[in-house]
């Protein structure tokens, strides 16, 4: 077991690689980057067209597509900068204020 | 055997240079570095030397084109002084930082302004707390040799370090010297080709310098100091084996008669030979004096020279850098900080000399011997003076 399994990820500098450096592709998916989000984007599926714009205009890739045609935003990474509420054609997604 | 010939300290360089059988050299020429850059572009240019000659738009370019080259798994070399050192500075911490192998030449000159291309340390006492190894020539042969040792120190596995070998600008980098210059098989076993811990490669990806959060910063601070400190093993034992084959001996301090020396100076660089024959000259009038001499600055050797102290009264350290409204020269401060607290230490007085060029003499080293052992007298110890300013 590595030692940054039990430590949730926090490890000392013993353990940090060479550098630094970041030894396997792709890691900033693990890096939940939202947490300091103060609103959030909620989707009106009945106002929704489909159309996409929210998940292409995203500016931290937030949106995933899901089976049924629709986007959902990933909590873990939207930090609630709002670009798609504003530029959504039907005005489908409104920004809720976090608690 | 090797050949011993006549030849200028920085063309000695460039070709210590070609004998590591370098990859790729990316460097920017200035005064009073230009020979040792010029030399190589020629090399290559001449298919003397199998190397990618990058001639970028300056020095922060130089450097980050070193550190893309060293990341790629290139043995790299550049060289810069001065002006181009203190461009290079944010790149300089972060070279150290990826733990990329470099080896650069600081040809020592003072920084502007005023504008001044002369010696002293005041480009790289600037850039001490970067994380590269510093060693610190005093003659011709000994630039030659310490730039075959900074290749095997930075690319040792156990340090993966840069180096930086300082070499005081015209009064040893444009002196010409005998210099022994080893055959290419002696370089060969004392410097085995360049494998690169890790590196980049698109069959492999891996990202090199990526954010450090408040999280993970202090640590990777750590593990950049513990690196520097523990990298003076390797570069003793580089120099151990420097000296089975080729036969000339070195070690981070040097003492010169200091065995009962009351007065003891405390030099870095070129100047530590003048400083020898005034060592001769006050023996011969009876004056208790030796000579310790700095070669590696970083990691600082600290117990190397605390046992070079032990038993002198007072130690005169000469620095040729200011810390302009700091408690002394750095050399200076630095050295009080390492004998702090030691029993018995000696009373340490700071002098500030040969600034821009200004000729360090016989003379001033006795002078400043001579002060010494009047303030000890006195029991003082004064923080700095600059030696020989005109108080007019």
């Amino acid at each position: 077991m590595k030692a940054s399994e039990k430590t949730g990820g926090i490890i000392g500098w013993k353990d940090l690689e060479l550098g630094c450096a970041l030894i396997e592709p792709g890691t900033s998916k693990g890096f939940k980057t939202g947490d300091w989000r103060s609103q959030r984007p909620v989707t009106d599926k009945e106002k929704c067209i489909r159309c996409g714009l929210c998940w292409i205009l995203c500016p931290d890739m937030a949106y995933r597509p899901t089976e049924d045609g629709f986007f959902d935003s990933d909590g873990n990474y939207c930090k609630g900068c709002g670009i798609c509420a504003r530029e959504c054609p039907t005005d489908a997604i409104a920004m809720i204020r976090e608690e | 055997m090797g050949v011993r010939v006549a030849m200028e300290v920085s063309i000695a360089a460039a070709e210590a240079a070609k004998l590591a059988d370098v990859d790729v050299i990316a460097a920017y020429p200035i005064t009073p570095q230009t020979h040792i850059v010029e030399h190589l572009a020629e090399l290559v240019a001449d298919g003397e030397l199998d190397a990618e000659y990058v001639p970028v738009e300056s020095e922060h370019s130089a450097l980050s084109a070193c550190i893309g080259s060293s990341a790629a798994g290139a043995r790299t070399f550049t060289a810069t002084c001065a002006q181009g050192l203190a461009l290079m500075h944010e790149i300089l911490f972060i070279a150290s930082a990826l733990r990329t192998p470099i080896v650069m030449m600081v040809v020592n000159r003072a920084l502007s302004a005023p504008i001044n291309i002369w010696n002293d340390h005041s480009d790289i006492m600037a850039e001490r707390d970067c994380g590269w190894i510093q060693t610190f020539a005093e003659n011709g042969q000994e630039v030659f040799d310490l730039t075959l040792h900074a290749f095997r120190v930075a690319e040792d596995h156990r340090v993966l370090l840069p180096i930086m070998v300082n070499l005081d600008g015209f009064i040893l980098s444009h002196m010409i010297e005998p210099i022994d210059i080893p055959e290419k098989e002696e370089v060969r076993r004392y410097l085995p080709e360049f494998k690169p811990a890790m590196r980049l490669d698109p069959d492999r990806p891996i990202s090199m310098g990526p954010v450090g959060i408040p999280e993970v910063y202090t640590e990777a601070k750590k593990q950049l100091d513990e690196a520097l400190v523990a990298s003076k093993g390797p570069i003793i034992q580089a120099w151990d084996e420097f000296g089975k084959i080729f036969g000339r001996h070195y070690k981070p301090v040097e003492t010169y008669r200091c065995e009962d020396a009351e007065v003891l100076l405390l030099t870095m660089g070129s100047i530590s030979e003048t400083a020898m024959t005034a060592v001769d000259i006050m023996r011969e009038k009876g004056v208790s004096v030796g000579l310790i001499r700095l070669r590696l600055w970083r990691p600082f050797p600290l117990d190397e020279l605390r046992a070079a102290v032990k038993g002198a009264d007072t130690l005169a350290v000469v620095d040729r850098a200011v810390s302009t409204g700091g408690p002394g020269g750095p050399v200076c401060s630095e050295v009080r900080s390492a004998l702090f607290g030691l029993p018995n230490r000696p009373k340490v007085l700071g002098f500030i000399a040969g600034l821009g060029g200004r000729d360090v003499t016989l003379e001033m080293f006795e002078e400043m011997v001579n002060q010494s052992i009047e303030y000890a007298k006195e029991g003082k110890e004064q923080f700095y003076e600059l030696v020989g300013v005109r108080e007019l």
